[in-house]
């Protein structure tokens, strides 16, 4: 039987790793595609302003980006290290995106990102805008490969089990990436990077603005943010990650849960705006209903059902009951390959075998179950319900106030009220300042939801996490829980002092002046700010 | 669908690319290692340990990316030894990744502050992120030639029966000075090609020649002592080098100096021996008579040689276990699938090509020496 406190300790350690690989993340995302468009004006329009604007952006940009690099490298050997018995069992199908995604993105990202930073004198302008854009692509791919991975892990298509090699093994690798899931994913993650890079620039030029500091830089980063921000806060609550939830049972028992919908209503259900839901009395007491909005997320439609918990639980059981047979028939073939009625019993069976290893969380054997402990077996299919419930209500509100405010923004940014000496622009100022924590909030809470309404399976009706982990012991994964913390807590201090300090620093270069290979367009640089082009 | 190679083919070139894939790291990130662990020694003022770091400052973070897909190729295409050698070095690859960390970070914010107490911390910490990783992944090599002690049971679920302390013994210890030798060398050779002449040069060289005898020394000790020591495994009774991966399947034995039989049996397998001591004589020749391209073909001849002698004289083996050697994972018996192998073969060589173009370009574009008059004005340096 499986130690409880190790599975308990890996997860901790990844979901802190992973947490924190994501905090760099999305402003990696959304600041490197900024900067093309930044960088963009300024090859069109030739004015030194905008080379100003990039560059100062781009300092930061260095700040963030080195520590996702630094964080990822530990997230890449994760896999290997802390869910041994994970990449052996899903490997050859799981390994394929991150393979590829190191061969196509981070190849990409990393090369350009160089000659970014160093290449300023060396290339010409359309070739360094060429190297920004590569940097934002690359980013970007890599977005797309790891969330065909995790998608995968969502919603496992175009895999079998295979009784020779005890493991999952692709037999259709087109579905894997093609995955809805995985599409949906991608688009919802990258738009919410978007977003925070948005609220970040935008922050940070409302600041710079209230101070009458930079105010030129300020105001025209101000006014691509807002655009930028109004598209992607739209694009994040338009393209949600609704579809895909009527794809697998689980996918069913992630939105019921969310939803805290212990049981099946007639079509189309309704959204439940407010409500207590508890995990012991398996209801949601004072709830508030807008009538048919769920039924018609969810299904897009007015007939489609919506499955509530108590349901997806006793379709639970009767997967139980039948994985025991796949089970079975594995057990018979690792003793004899050529065991004909076993390979049919298990053919018949095999797409509930994830299911039968539920019981092993109980018992060695799941095949010595009694119906008590398969009834036991299928309640642990819940997921966390009030955790997801509110950080489901958190994130979705936080989508509707981010339209709001990026639209207000792109409203002052367009009438170009920027003097802001009092009133309601001040404020709006102030509030942008204030706001900047809230994307990462939204970001950090929807992973979560997404990987606490996962569980208890690590692959999605195939592998239940707790058998997963490596076998390791448990002070060897406090040694690197207390290791990765203590080093990661060092480096967020030093990461958000330098960042403090660069901004506080603004957009002034102060080097003594060289020879550039293309001088026209090394002019405004050395010359400060001061010397910039009046307003 | 059935691919058209068949898999024991697929099976021998994806443990080639797998040996491209070290040799690669080794010949880029390779050298961005040996610098780190030189930077304390070889420049001794603030300007010349920028001088330095922006021999390397551009395209390190390329390079890094062959680390990062060693991980993940080895993953999709041998997930079994990804599964089995990372958990099992578990805590041994925690102080690679924490010192790999510091790396990172260390290029990019040491120059973000003018303090001299800051930028010495980070200098230590690059040298510790460079000498760390180098000494750790010679000792694993030396672990993997000695045999691990891990089983698998009917699950293929495996458990590791190791400590950290129990890795450190004579011959992988030998195995990790080499590994730092063969890196440092590679540094030095990089340094002498990328930084004008002058006293960083100068250091950089005599490191250089020192680190190049070491080479030698050390892989003539490890020849003699896998020899006397007797590691070694063999396959036994039929194997079916297109059978299901399935480490149960076969019957694997220790067999006492069976490391030396590929290559009595394939003698042209001698070359990669043979590359691993010439390389290090051109490097010496090279920097001496201040050839510094030479210095680094020699260099990279000499990392080359090394890891392929560890591959050649292990195959068909990868991972053997000292415990249960009947668990060992093989090249028949730990890949992907079929189908997995054939689909990464193709995405692979749609990729590779275009990642080689565009990394030559890179180099193109910061060709060239670093100078102390770039450090003191170029705004962009660190
Ligand atoms: C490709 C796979 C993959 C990807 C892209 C992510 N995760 Fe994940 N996550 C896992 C694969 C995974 C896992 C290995 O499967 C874990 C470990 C235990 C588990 O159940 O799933 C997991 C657990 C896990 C947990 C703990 C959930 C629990 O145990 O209750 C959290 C909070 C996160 N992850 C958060 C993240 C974040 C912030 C990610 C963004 C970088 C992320 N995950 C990406
Ligand atoms: C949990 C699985 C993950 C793994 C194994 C992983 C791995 C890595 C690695 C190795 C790097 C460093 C690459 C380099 O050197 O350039 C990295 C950086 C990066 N990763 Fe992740 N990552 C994970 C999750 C994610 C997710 C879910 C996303 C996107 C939605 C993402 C996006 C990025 C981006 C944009 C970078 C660039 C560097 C930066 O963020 O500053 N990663 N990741
Ligand atoms: C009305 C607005 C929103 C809706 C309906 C929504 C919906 C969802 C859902 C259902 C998930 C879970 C996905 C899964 O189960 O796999 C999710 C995940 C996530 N959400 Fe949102 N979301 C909204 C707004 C936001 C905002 C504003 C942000 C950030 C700025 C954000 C960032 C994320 C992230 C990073 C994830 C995890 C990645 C993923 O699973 O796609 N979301 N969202």
């Amino acid at each position: 039987m499986v130690d409880m406190a190790v599975i308990e300790l890996s997860r901790l350690q990844f979901a802190l790793t992973a947490l924190y690989h994501f905090l760099f993340v999305p402003l990696t995302l959304g600041l490197s595609f900024m900067l093309v468009i930044m960088e963009s004006i300024y090859v069109m329009t030739d004015r030194p302003i905008w080379r100003v604007v990039t560059r100062f952006w781009a300092k930061l940009f260095a700040i963030n980006f080195v520590l996702g690099v630094a964080t990822g490298i530990t997230m890449e050997f994760e896999f290997g290290t802390n869910w041994a018995y994970f990449s052996h069992y899903v490997g050859d199908i799981f390994g394929a995106p991150l393979a590829i995604e190191g061969l196509m993105a981070f190849f990409l990202e990393a090369t350009f990102v160089g000659m970014m930073f160093f290449g300023w004198d060396k290339l010409s302008k359309r070739q360094h805008l060429f190297t920004t854009f590569m940097v934002a692509l690359g980013s970007n791919l890599s977005a797309l490969w790891i969330l065909i991975a995790n998608g995968w892990m969502q919603h496992p298509t175009g895999s079998r089990f295979n009784p020779d090699t005890m493991r999952m093994e692709v037999t259709d690798f087109a579905a894997v990436i093609f995955n809805p899931v995985a599409q949906a994913k991608f688009v919802h993650t990258v738009s919410a990077g978007y977003v925070c890079a948005s609220v970040f620039v935008l922050g940070v030029s409302s600041w710079y603005i209230l101070r009458g500091k930079w105010v030129a830089v300020a105001k025209r980063s101000f006014t691509v943010a807002a655009a930028f921000g109004l598209a992607s806060s739209l694009s994040v609550v338009v393209l949600g990650d609704e579809s895909g939830y009527t794809l697998t049972d689980n996918q069913k028992m992630k939105l019921a849960s969310l939803e805290a919908m212990w049981h099946t209503e007639p079509a189309p259900a309704g959204i439940t705006l407010f409500g207590i839901p508890s995990m012991e009395g398996r209801e949601t007491r004072y709830e508030i209903k807008v009538p048919y909005v769920l039924g018609l997320i969810s299904t897009r439609s007015l007939t489609g059902q919506v499955a509530g918990i108590d349901e997806l639980v006793v379709k639970a059981e009767t997967r139980i009951e039948s994985g025991i047979k796949a089970y079975d028939a594995v057990e018979k073939l690792k003793v004899n390959r050529t065991d004909l009625a076993a390979r049919a019993q298990f053919e018949e069976h095999k797409l509930d075998l994830g299911y039968a290893m539920l019981l092993k969380r109980f018992m060695a054997d799941p095949r010595a179950a009694t119906p008590a402990d398969i009834q036991k077996a299928a309640w642990t299919t819940v997921p966390n319900v009030p955790v997801m419930f509110w950080l489901f209500r958190g994130m979705a509100g936080l989508g509707f106030f981010f339209i709001a405010f990026f639209g207000a923004a792109f409203y002052m940014a367009s009438i170009r009220r920027f003097g802001c000496a009092n009133g309601f622009c001040r404020l709006f100022m102030r509030a942008a300042v204030w706001i900047i924590p809230l994307p990462w909030l939204a970001i950090e809470g929807g992973w979560i939801l997404a990987e606490i309404g996962r569980q208890p399976w690590a692959i999605d009706g195939v592998l239940p996490t707790f058998l997963g982990a490596s076998s390791l012991t448990i002070p060897q994964i406090w040694t690197t829980i207390i290791g990765f913390t203590a080093l990661y807590g060092t480096l967020a201090v030093i990461e958000v002092r330098l960042m403090l300090a660069a901004i506080a620093h603004g957009p002034i270069e102060d080097h003594v002046p060289h020879q550039p290979a293309y001088p026209a367009q090394g002019e405004a640089r050395f010359q400060g700010y001061a010397a910039l082009p009046a307003e | 669908m059935v691919p058209p190679i068949d898999y024991e083919t697929l099976r021998v070139i994806w443990w080639l690319l797998m040996g491209v894939l070290l040799i690669g790291f080794a010949l880029t990130d390779g050298f961005d290692l040996g610098v780190a662990a030189l930077l304390p020694f070889v420049g001794k003022t603030d300007e010349e340990r920028r001088m330095v770091i922006n021999a390397v400052g551009a395209t390190w973070e390329g390079n890094q990316v062959w680390f990062i897909l060693g991980g993940g190729a080895i993953f999709a295409a041998w997930p079994f030894v990804y599964a089995v050698s990372f958990s099992g070095f578990y805590l041994a690859m925690f102080l690679v990744l924490a010192a790999l960390i510091l790396r990172p970070v260390g290029f990019k914010y040491r120059s973000k502050r003018p303090d001299p107490a800051w930028r010495s911390r980070w200098d230590w910490a690059l040298f510790v992120g460079g000498f760390v990783p180098a000494l750790v992944f010679g000792v694993a090599v030396g672990n993997v030639l000695a045999g691990i002690p891990f089983r698998l049971d009917s699950d293929l679920r495996s458990f590791y029966e190791g400590t950290l302390l129990g890795l450190f013994h004579p011959f992988s210890l030998l195995a990790g000075l080499l590994s730092v030798t063969m890196l440092v060398l590679h540094g030095s050779a990089w340094l002498a090609l990328k930084i004008e002449h002058g006293a960083v040069h100068d250091r950089a060289k005599r490191f250089g020649q020192i680190a190049a005898v070491l080479s030698i020394v050390l892989f003539a000790a490890g020849g003699v002592m896998m020899a006397t020591m007797g590691y070694g495994f063999r396959m036994q009774g039929a194997v079916d080098p297109a059978g299901p991966s399935n480490p149960h399947m076969a019957a694997m034995i220790a067999a006492p100096g069976a490391w030396l039989d590929n290559f009595s049996a394939h003698p042209l397998m001698l070359l990669a021996p043979l590359l691993g001591f010439v390389g290090p004589i051109i490097a010496l020749v090279g920097i001496r008579a201040r050839r510094e391209a030479l210095a680094f073909g020699g260099s990279s001849a000499a990392a080359t040689g090394i890891i392929a002698t560890v591959g050649l004289s292990m195959f068909p083996f990868i991972l053997p276990s000292s415990i249960d050697p009947a668990s060992s994972l093989t090249v028949w018996n730990a890949s992907s699938s079929h189908m997995t192998l054939f689909n990464m073969l193709l995405v692979t060589l749609l990729f590779l090509p275009i990642v080689l173009l565009y990394t030559a370009w890179a180099y193109k574009v910061m060709f060239g020496r670093v100078t102390l008059q770039d450090v003191r004005t170029n705004p962009d340096f660190y």
